[in-house]
């Protein structure tokens, strides 16, 4: 009998001159298998999924191919089905999980309605809301009654997510395409998740095509791996096999580019000798409650509380939590784009000697410190106004700060596109001409124009394809070696960050929870926080997966800490030092 | 949702204060008034009788009076010369210029004047939104191109030549009413069914003259906000689901779409009465406008100042109508102003 699916030589293009954006792409899948699509945007495996069930952009165009699957009514080509028989199956007996719940669900319907719809639009006889209740159980809430009852927003992130795969798994589908399904989530959220798809899959004989571009998440989940690349097959094959002995270039390539936590170090040591260029200490930052206009104002957000961090010249401390950390709060309060509460000290020794407090410069102090302290963003799309020329975009600091003339910030923008490995010859171009790799090149040379000694990088790469982090995080390095940068890296992915950093701080709920150099953090991790955020990273290894008892233990409230760690009524123990520069947040 | 109502309604009468108290001041900021010119004039030519009355009558209006005390005693707050008599007892003044009470000459024409609104605001939206939304999803179609081209015409032409266009050929070819907002032989009479229907005849020409313009830009605004909608992740979730495409438009983007014009409503009151002034004047309509025109120029404070108000009001209840509709569609402001509520 043939398989479940079975696609055949399936091409898609723009527009009906351009060249085919997949191309000849052939796969095999079969009930209570899982299958994925790995590849890099731009890989074509986001279309070669939505081409199955209708759902490609109006400007791409069928070329060519079949997709013959097994419905319930007997054998069908899933490309040629007129529009009316396409939507008989699309949600009933093939679902979608998309990447973004937030986005995925519309804000202005309940839960309950929007998954009901599955059931009501094709005609389901029996009660479409038991059967809602029973799906909302079946994938993790704690209350289906209230989720039901809920709104989108009125969800945490995880559970937005498990909303959108009860609207995929309403209707019993027989294959259920998802579609980067945990990229937008916190590591440890995507742990959980991971493990409700796989679980799942299992007890309902699913077929299961993942599109993602995460070779952990390849390896915790799938059986048989198709790895593209500009909407061609690169590789294709069992999942160990494909990740362990790779046999196309391209598949290696992506497979030494993935990050991986290094393996435990010997040597866990104390902080080396020399001298802070930032020293912060007693760090707090509370945002006021909203006000209201009857009554007292809500509570007022504590989003960093009492923070402390020593960056030695030439070195590199990073700052690692999940959404809502305060990371990037602590980020915006050392670039002085915010002021911190009262209390904080901030000094900052420039290499020309000196030192200053710039918890409360203001004015003309506070323009220097600007000039000395420059900060790279997440998204480079968002990052770099579309209606300014690189030029413009690398020269405008050197105006703001009055220096050199016209020519030499010419001159010196051209040095910087060059720094940075792209041509000088582009400075006329737009942001939107560049990919994102590029323009986040752009985004650091705009950074480092002002000869900046401190660098405060917001999670730069995490908008990024794996190859093209790995590139950016290597110049990062080598421009901090050559110019002696100071570099504050905030990031949610501790593996990324194992490579980079001297220092590293674990934050939750706006405390640091554990720090140490990365040997002590990877090597003898104490905080349960920090055990699950390692433990929830997935590893391109199908030998090493995911242990979801390590994450549960350390990614809830830290109310629910085992002892010594746990918070008792809000009240956070204070850090120890249980090992020389090593310190965790521990009731002693 | 009371809460809600209550809180709404405070804020409404503290604003409408605010506004009499502006519309006073600056319906008082040119030199003299009414009377006053009237005496000038009197002095002037020499009629030496009429100047003694026109004092008094100056006295009996508190005119003499500093502006703070004329407006306390114009809203009621302050006796005049006659006890508490002021829009707070529902004494709108007097028109010094028609020499009557000034609710006797707008008492209909403020009711005439919101019909012809409302007749304007239901067809901008009854023709506007059915037509953007066909054009934002037909995007490139004839009936997108169509639509467009009625709406440029609809922005383009000055409105009073509409109205005569409209007036010229309606009279002539489907029979309907030229001018006024009733047959000749209603007017003044009381309401009944036969004068219902004439004003609801005479309601077509200027509900069209009024509303394209307004018609047109709340098409062009909708048809560019549900494009933006119609491609979100959460329309193609519906359509991974398998929803039909007209209900699949109209349960999810068209109801996101639709947010800034329900918050329009408000808005648009204002501008159609403004704008129907030089309409009125071609259609000879008993509307505010001509007569706000007019009582601005004579200085006819009370008058002016009645309708000015009046189009506050009309305003401000346009603006909680939208205030109440949002909160009843989207859930995202219901909740927040629960929690604020509670």
């Amino acid at each position: 009998m043939r398989p479940l699916l079975t696609v055949e030589d399936l091409s898609i293009a723009f527009g009906d001159v351009g060249p085919p954006v997949v191309e000849g792409v052939s796969f095999a899948l079969d009930a209570g298998e899982t299958l994925a699509l790995v590849g890099e945007s731009g890989s074509g495996k986001t279309l070669s999924a939505k081409a199955l069930i209708g759902l490609l952009p109006r400007a791409a165009q069928l070329r060519a191919g079949r997709a013959i699957f097994r419905a319930p009514g007997g054998e069908v080509d899933l490309l040629r089905l007129p529009a009316p028989a396409l939507r008989r199956l699309r949600g009933q007996t093939i679902s979608m999980v998309f990447q973004e719940p937030m986005s995925a669900l519309s804000p202005l319907h309940r839960v309950g309605a929007q998954v009901g719809e599955v059931l009501r639009v094709h005609g389901y006889e029996g009660s479409v809301e038991d059967r809602v209740l029973e799906v909302l159980d079946e994938v993790g809430f704690p209350d289906p009654r209230r989720a039901h009852d809920a709104f989108p927003f009125e969800l945490s992130g995880g559970l937005r997510q498990r909303a959108v795969i009860a609207m995929a798994m309403v209707g019993n589908p027989k294959l259920v395409i998802a579609d980067e399904p945990t990229t937008a989530l916190d590591v440890t959220t995507q742990a959980t998740v991971l493990e409700l798809l796989r679980r799942l899959g299992r007890d309902h004989a699913l077929a299961v095509i993942l599109i993602t571009h995460d070779l952990g998440v390849v390896a915790n989940m799938a059986d048989r791996v198709v790895v593209l690349n500009r909407g061609r097959i690169m590789e294709a094959g069992g999942c160990s096999r494909v990740l362990s002995a790779p046999g196309h270039p391209y598949t290696r390539a992506l497979v030494a580019a993935a990050p991986r936590p290094p393996s435990p170090l010997a040597s866990c040591g104390a902080a080396a000798e020399g001298t802070a260029i930032l020293s912060v200490s007693g760090l707090s930052k509370t945002y006021p409650g909203r006000t209201r206009t009857f009554g007292p104002p809500a509570p007022p957000v504590r989003a960093v509380a009492d923070f402390a961090l020593c960056l030695e010249r030439g070195r590199t401390v990073a700052v690692v939590g999940e959404s809502g950390s305060g990371k990037s709060t602590v980020a915006k309060l050392i670039t002085r784009a915010e002021r911190p509460d009262p209390g904080a000290r901030m000094v900052f020794r420039p290499e020309a000697g000196g030192e200053e407090d710039i918890s409360t410069l203001s004015g003309a102090g506070l323009k220097a410190y600007r000039r000395e302290c420059q900060m790279v963003f997440q998204d480079p799309y968002a990052a770099l106004s579309p209606r300014l020329s690189v030029q413009d975009i690398l020269t405008e600091p050197l105006e703001i700060h009055g220096i050199g003339n016209r020519a030499e910030r010419r001159a010196r923008a051209a040095a910087l596109m060059e720094r940075v490995g792209l041509s000088a010859g582009h400075l006329g171009r737009f942001p939107h001409a560049f990919s994102g790799g590029q323009r986040q090149r752009i985004a650091i040379a705009r950074a480092l124009a002002l000869e900046p000694e401190l660098l405060i990088c917001d999670e730069p790469t995490s908008a990024l394809d794996v190859s093209v982090q790995a590139e950016v995080l290597a110049m990062l390095e080598e421009l901090q070696a050559e110019l002696g940068l100071s570099m504050v890296f905030i990031s949610h992915d501790l593996t990324v960050v194992s490579h980079i950093a001297d220092r590293i701080l674990v934050m939750r709920r706006g405390r640091v929870v554990e720090e140490g150099d990365p040997a002590c953090v990877f090597g003898k991790p104490r905080h349960p926080y920090t055990r699950a955020l390692i433990a929830a990273s997935p590893e391109p290894d199908t030998e090493r997966r995911l242990d979801l008892k390590l994450v549960a233990a350390g990614a809830g409230e830290p109310e629910d800490w085992p002892a010594p760690y746990g918070y008792v009524e809000g009240d956070a123990p204070g850090l120890v030092e249980i090992a020389p520069g090593h310190l965790v947040r521990a009731a002693a | 949702m009371i809460g809600y109502l209550i809180q709404r309604l405070g804020t409404m009468a503290v604003t409408l204060l605010a506004i009499s108290a502006l519309v006073f001041v600056i319906i008082n900021l040119p030199p003299g008034n009414y009377m006053s010119n009237r005496i000038a004039e009197m002095q002037a030519s020499g009629e030496a009788a009429g100047i003694q009355r026109a004092e008094e009558m100056m006295a009996e209006y508190s005119l003499d009076k500093p502006v703070w005390q004329q407006y306390l005693i114009w809203i009621g707050a302050l006796p005049g010369p006659t006890g508490f008599s002021g829009l707070l007892q529902g004494d709108f003044g007097w028109s010094f210029e028609l020499e009557r009470p000034v609710i006797d000459i707008v008492g209909e024409t403020a009711a005439l004047t919101a019909i012809v609104n409302l007749a304007a605001l239901v067809f901008v939206y009854v023709v506007a939104l059915p037509l953007g939304a066909i054009a934002a999803v037909r995007a490139g179609s004839w009936i997108d191109y169509l639509a467009s081209f009625i709406g440029y015409i609809g922005l383009a032409t000055p409105n009073f030549l509409l109205a005569l266009i409209l007036l010229t050929y309606g009279a002539r070819y489907f029979d309907i009413p030229a001018g006024g907002l009733m047959h000749r032989e209603f007017e003044g009479e009381p309401m009944s069914w036969a004068k219902l229907g004439s004003i609801l005849t005479h309601l077509i020409v200027p509900t069209i003259v009024i509303g394209t313009s307004a018609a047109a830009a709340v098409m062009r605004r909708l048809r560019a906000n549900l494009m933006d909608e119609l491609h979100k992740p959460y329309v193609e979730t519906a359509r991974a689901k398998g929803v039909p495409p007209v209900m699949r438009t109209i349960r999810y983007p068209l109801r996101m779409a639709l947010n800034p014009f329900v918050a329009d409503i408000g808005n648009l009151a204002p501008q159609l009465v403004s704008g129907s002034v030089m309409v009125s004047v071609v259609m000879s309509l008993p509307t505010l406008g001509p007569v706000l025109l007019h009582s601005l120029k004579s200085q006819d404070i009370f008058m002016s100042g009645f309708v000015l108000l009046f189009v506050s009001v009309l305003t401000l209840v346009g603006m909680l109508i939208s205030d109440i509709l949002l909160v009843l569609l989207d859930p995202r402001i219901r909740l927040k102003s629960k929690r604020r509520g509670a």
